[in-house]
């Protein structure tokens, strides 16, 4: 049986073509993707992000513990500090990525993806017998992300509305990569559409209420088509396609999220990690523009001068409307390249990405 | 349920056939196809000219999902395409059994297309394939 979201009847009466995504009845959209791509692009979208795994950390070596298993750093946060950071294994592959929030001192929330929640949560229990932490899964949250240039600002009324007035000030004191500490309901300014805007964590029992009320603000439902050309476009990360466990941090472009100071601490595949940053990748991760119309897709083969690589998510970029794609390929191979679509060698640009940046072309 | 005219002759791959003068067929998508696809950015219509065979792939429908080949129902030689798809993709969307028309084929045995299906065993064909 499926999961199903508080938004689930919402999704149905606006209509929404439903998919099953990791066990989740899920709206894929609701008529057209490009429509909803447009409005978070110009305007303000939202998306129904309740499947995520919200486990929170509350103890006094909830730090050290999110220091040890997070690549990323949990000590350069401060209260109302979040940031992005992947899970490794001990051979430095990824377990999983997600955001880290740190709501106070010994108070953590981990966001992480719906498809690997089973062992993520196996991973963290057993890793936390060796500290007295509990990770305990918030089943009773919701997740609303607003998204767009006009996002903050009309998602403003609705959230005082239903969240009140205290939530909606601090939401409107947020910087970027920040998020509210007054309990119970957090609105953090993160996202993974390359727009400003907001991720609401809320009661379940809330968030129909939001929806209607942000829908209410002229804000357009968008589903998880639009939400994956959005981050494609910003050139945004998704586990089990750039990353997997048997690919490391280096070669999936994710080398910025690895906090590598202070050099003591010891976090999970650190060791491994090392040897391959000194010896250098031999994988990277790039951006591919292909000519013509035809739109590469995931798992198709990349030739290069340096011998073949591997396409991790292609598809047709509504703001540049052309295909883009984002490749591992071997490290060191230089200038052009050609991608095999359906039995076709097409030529292809090697950029560095974002495609997209504020809303704008950056290629 | 999506919309199947009945005028229309339709094949398991959701490619509808209308049947014009001189033995010349127009080949679309239906209306229940483009609605699984969803949003299409492209079309690839074959070129004017090339003889197909019955279910070789003709066009090429690409939507922000997947791209799906759409096939020659019938064998013959291609005698038209709509290139206004090249700039304007989303007709298929929008009207797949008017200006979303995607190629025209002059049919090689007319007898042929009595293989073909009605609108009625389409529409029980597309209602068995959703469960």
């Amino acid at each position: 049986m499926a999961k199903r979201t508080a938004l689930f009847g919402h999704h149905g009466h606006a209509g929404a073509k439903m998919v099953d995504f990791a066990g989740w009845e899920m709206p894929l959209h609701y008529g057209s993707q490009l429509a909803e791509h447009r409005a978070v692009r110009e305007c303000a979208g939202m998306f129904d992000v309740s499947h995520m795994t919200q486990v929170d950390l509350d103890a006094d070596d909830a730090e050290d513990f999110l220091r040890y298993v997070c690549a990323n750093d949990a000590a350069r946060l401060g209260d109302g500090g979040a940031i992005y950071t992947c899970l490794l294994n001990r051979r430095a592959g990824v377990i999983d990525d997600g955001i880290m929030y740190r709501f106070q001192a010994g108070h953590y929330r981990l966001v992480i993806n719906s498809a690997t929640r089973a062992k993520d949560l196996d991973w963290l229990r057993g890793l936390a017998e060796d500290y007295h932490v509990e990770p305990w899964e918030r089943c009773d949250l919701s997740m609303i992300a607003i998204q767009g240039p006009e996002a903050r600002e009309r998602a403003r009324g609705p959230i005082a509305q239903v969240l009140g007035q205290e939530i909606a000030t601090a939401a409107d004191g947020l910087r970027r990569f920040h998020v509210t500490t007054p309990e119970r309901s957090r609105v953090a300014r993160t996202g993974y559409t390359g727009e400003d805007g907001y991720e609401v964590m809320l009661p379940k029992d809330k968030a129909p209420a939001l929806w209607d009320a942000l829908i209410e603000a002229g804000v357009t439902p968008a589903g998880l088509g639009a939400r994956d050309t959005l981050r494609l476009e910003a050139g945004l990360a998704l586990y089990g396609h750039e990353m997997d466990e048997d690919t490391t941090p280096l070669e999936a472009g994710l080398g910025w999220t690895v906090a590598w100071e202070p050099p003591e601490r010891d976090f999970i595949g650190r060791e491994t990690l090392s040897e391959q940053r000194e010896a250098g990748a031999d994988r990277v991760l790039v951006g591919l523009l292909p000519e013509g119309r035809a739109v590469p897709r995931e798992g198709q083969v990349v030739h290069t001068d340096a011998g073949e690589g591997i396409v991790t998510s292609g598809g047709f970029a509504p703001t540049l409307e052309r295909p883009i794609a984002l490749a591992r390929v071997p490290a060191g191979s230089g200038g052009d390249c050609e991608i095999e679509i359906r039995k076709r060698r097409v030529p292809a640009q090697v950029v560095d990405y974002p495609f997209v940046r504020k809303g704008k072309p950056a290629v | 349920m999506s919309e199947v005219p009945s005028d229309l002759k339709y094949t398991t791959a959701h490619e509808w056939v209308r049947v014009e003068d001189d033995a010349v067929v127009t080949i679309g998508i239906t209306d229940h196809a483009q609605a699984q696809l969803g949003d299409l950015v492209f079309v690839e219509v074959p070129e004017a000219g090339s003889s197909l065979g019955a279910g070789d792939a003709a066009a090429v429908v690409e939507s922000v999902k997947a791209a799906s080949d759409v096939y020659a129902p019938v064998a013959g030689e291609v005698v038209g395409a709509n290139e206004q798809l090249d700039e304007n993709p989303e007709l298929v969307n929008n009207d797949p059994f008017g200006e979303g028309w995607i190629y025209q084929l002059r049919v090689e045995n007319p007898d042929a297309l009595d293989e073909l299906m009605s609108a009625a065993d389409y529409e029980a064909f597309a209602e068995s394939e959703e469960d």
